[in-house]
């Protein structure tokens, strides 16, 4: 009995080993073509499903004037694009077409999706950090028990809300009114990068507010006890006792903005460009996996379990050296 | 000479009808240790922690009477049940220091725990925070101990180091009274020589008042000693005088260790 208790328990806990090799392994498997077809300059290559010609001369002109083309899309709409699309050969099955006959191949390259991911994500902890530890120290510290409760249920219930509501919710009153104040495209880093601030922001702030509320009575009160003010209590002894907590709801905060698909797919527009400023449109990993899966095959396929793995490796090296900082810290 | 003195006072916790301390009337003389003893309950801590009003940090507590603090600027006494205003409560505090039952190092270096309150009262010059900071560190026969690593965490010391990191912090910004709150309750028998020494050494410079659940150490260390029930104050002597012809029936139970 001990034994069948021991190895189930065992069992259970290995599985989520399994799980975690499986998906690197599968990933990896799935991406082997692009992996071999692009190296490890996929990362820093700003192209993707663009054609490139086979010969040197036509190619530079033709990318080129594809980039204008593109370029131009993005304040175009949707009707717009159909019609130029005998033009500007940006449709795929074109491009496969073309392919064949022009001797071209198509490029894909991570940089713009790598790109956008860690700048929305690095926005919405600029954001969501102070307003974070405000709320925290709020709640922790300074309100009252019959302000501090409905408060912490509020910021549960902004933590229960589908991402797909904030997406549509930022798309079609937030991002206007972020427009209106910065200028440029409604869809851009900024917008969804704030919105994804919003999403993080309940988590922030209720583990930093738990992790605050372990600092000892007896800790603040001799703090109290030497003349110290509710400031420099909070400032001296709760945020460095919280500091790992605080650290803690960063990192959990991080894998969740990293990882964000359906929100910013609404707000960064999709446009495989790299930013030229802040408030311009361009494209995060997990939104261009999710926008291109359905119709990619062949390499195009590949590359998007390329960009997965590098979304894959990014988000457990993140996890990774937040665990190893914080058995540092805890020694 | 006594620095404070508590007339009549009565004290009630917030959503309880009834008092916890009733009409206590007591003294802390100057450069004396005032031991506080009696069962659990009692509410001797309650009242150390009226002297310095750290029951202030959680609303609703009402208190009823005088304690008097004896002002040096002004040769007079105040009754430190008046202060509203936060400066007013960061002035008494820093005139009527707190050590609390268990160490409460600050998650910072050594020096800077022991330089902690004297920051927060505004010094900054280097070298008199480093005076006053090995001064204090003597004073609480720690120096030796910790003077090759001053800029390490406090939290590395022992129990015993770590409680008189604690009251060199509470010296190092000279105040009238210390109030001890069972110092000792969380140390083994050494340190708690160590600190009963320290607490002798001290009375030179600091009036100081103890919570202790030992007896013995009552005793061994304080001048006068207030035997309390139930929260009212039953007797309050010379310390040979509470152990040796206490008066009331009750104080003698307790001694006699018939009771509590």
């Amino acid at each position: 009995m001990e034994k069948i208790f021991r190895n189930l328990s065992l069992s259970s806990a290995s599985l989520v080993f399994i799980i975690l090799l499986g998906i690197f392994i599968t990933l990896f498997l799935a991406s082997k073509d692009a992996i071999n077809e692009f190296g490890i300059g996929f990362i820093t290559n700003p192209n993707w499903n663009k054609e490139v010609s086979i010969d040197a001369t036509d190619k530079s002109s033709q990318s080129a004037q594809d980039f204008s083309l593109e370029d131009d899309f993005l304040a175009d709409d949707e009707d717009d694009m159909i019609l130029d699309e005998d033009d500007a050969i940006l449709d795929e099955d074109d491009m496969l077409f073309d392919d064949s006959i022009k001797k071209t191949f198509t490029d894909y390259g991570a940089l713009v999706p790598i790109v956008g991911t860690l700048l929305t994500t690095l926005i919405a902890l600029i954001f969501a950090l102070p307003i974070a530890m405000g709320i925290a120290v709020f709640l922790a510290e300074i309100a009252p028990k019959n302000i501090a409760a409905p408060i912490s249920v509020a910021i549960e219930l902004l933590a229960a809300i589908p991402s797909i509501i904030f997406g549509m919710w930022g798309l079609y009153y937030f991002a206007p009114i972020v427009a209106d104040l910065v200028g440029g495209y409604q869809v851009s880093l900024l917008t969804a990068g704030l919105v994804l601030g919003i999403m993080i922001l309940p988590f922030m702030a209720a583990i930093t507010r738990d992790s605050m509320n372990t600092t000892p009575d007896v800790l603040k009160e001799s703090a109290y006890a030497m003349g110290a003010t509710k400031f420099e209590v909070i400032k001296d002894i709760i945020f460095p006792y919280s500091k790992v907590g605080i650290i803690g709801s960063i990192i959990l905060a991080l894998g969740r903005a990293l990882g964000e698909t359906m929100a910013v797919a609404f707000l960064i527009g999709s446009i495989f460009a790299l930013p030229t400023a802040i408030n311009s449109p361009t494209i995060s990993i997990p939104v261009a996996m999710a926008n291109n899966f359905g119709e990619a095959s062949g390499l195009g396929e590949s590359s998007l379990f390329y960009l997965a793995l590098i979304l894959f490796v990014i988000s457990f090296g993140v996890i990774s050296f937040a665990k190893l900082y914080f058995l540092k810290g805890a020694r | 000479m006594p620095v404070m003195n508590i007339k009549d006072f009565s004290f009630t916790y917030p959503g309880v009808d009834s008092p916890s301390l009733k009409n206590i009337n007591m003294k802390i003389r100057k450069n004396k240790i005032t031991a506080l003893i009696g069962p659990s309950g009692c509410g001797k801590s309650t009242l150390l922690r009226s002297m310095n009003r750290i029951h202030d940090l959680y609303p609703g507590n009402k208190y009823d009477g005088i304690i008097e603090l004896f002002n040096t600027d002004t040769n007079e006494m105040q009754n430190i049940l008046d202060i509203k205003k936060e400066n007013e409560f960061i002035e008494l505090r820093q005139k009527v220091g707190m050590i609390f039952q268990k160490p409460t190092p600050f998650p910072m270096s050594i020096f800077d725990n022991v330089a902690y309150g004297l920051k927060i009262a505004g010094i900054k010059d280097k070298s008199e925070l480093e005076g006053r900071v090995e001064q204090a560190l003597k004073d609480s026969v720690l120096w030796k101990e910790v003077q090759d690593r001053l800029s390490k965490s406090a939290m590395g010391l022992s129990g015993g180091q770590q409680q008189r990191l604690c009251i060199a912090r509470a010296v190092a910004v000279k105040p009238e009274v210390i109030l001890f709150d069972e110092p000792t309750s969380a140390l083994d028998p050494i340190s708690t020589g160590a600190i009963e020494e320290l607490l002798v050494e001290l009375k030179k410079d600091v009036s100081i008042a103890i919570v202790t659940h030992n007896m013995q150490q009552a005793s061994r260390i304080s001048d006068h000693t207030a035997f309390m029930y139930l929260g009212d104050l039953i007797e309050f002597d010379k310390t040979e005088n509470i152990f040796l012809n206490p008066k009331e029936k009750q104080t003698e139970d307790y001694i006699t260790g018939r009771f509590g």
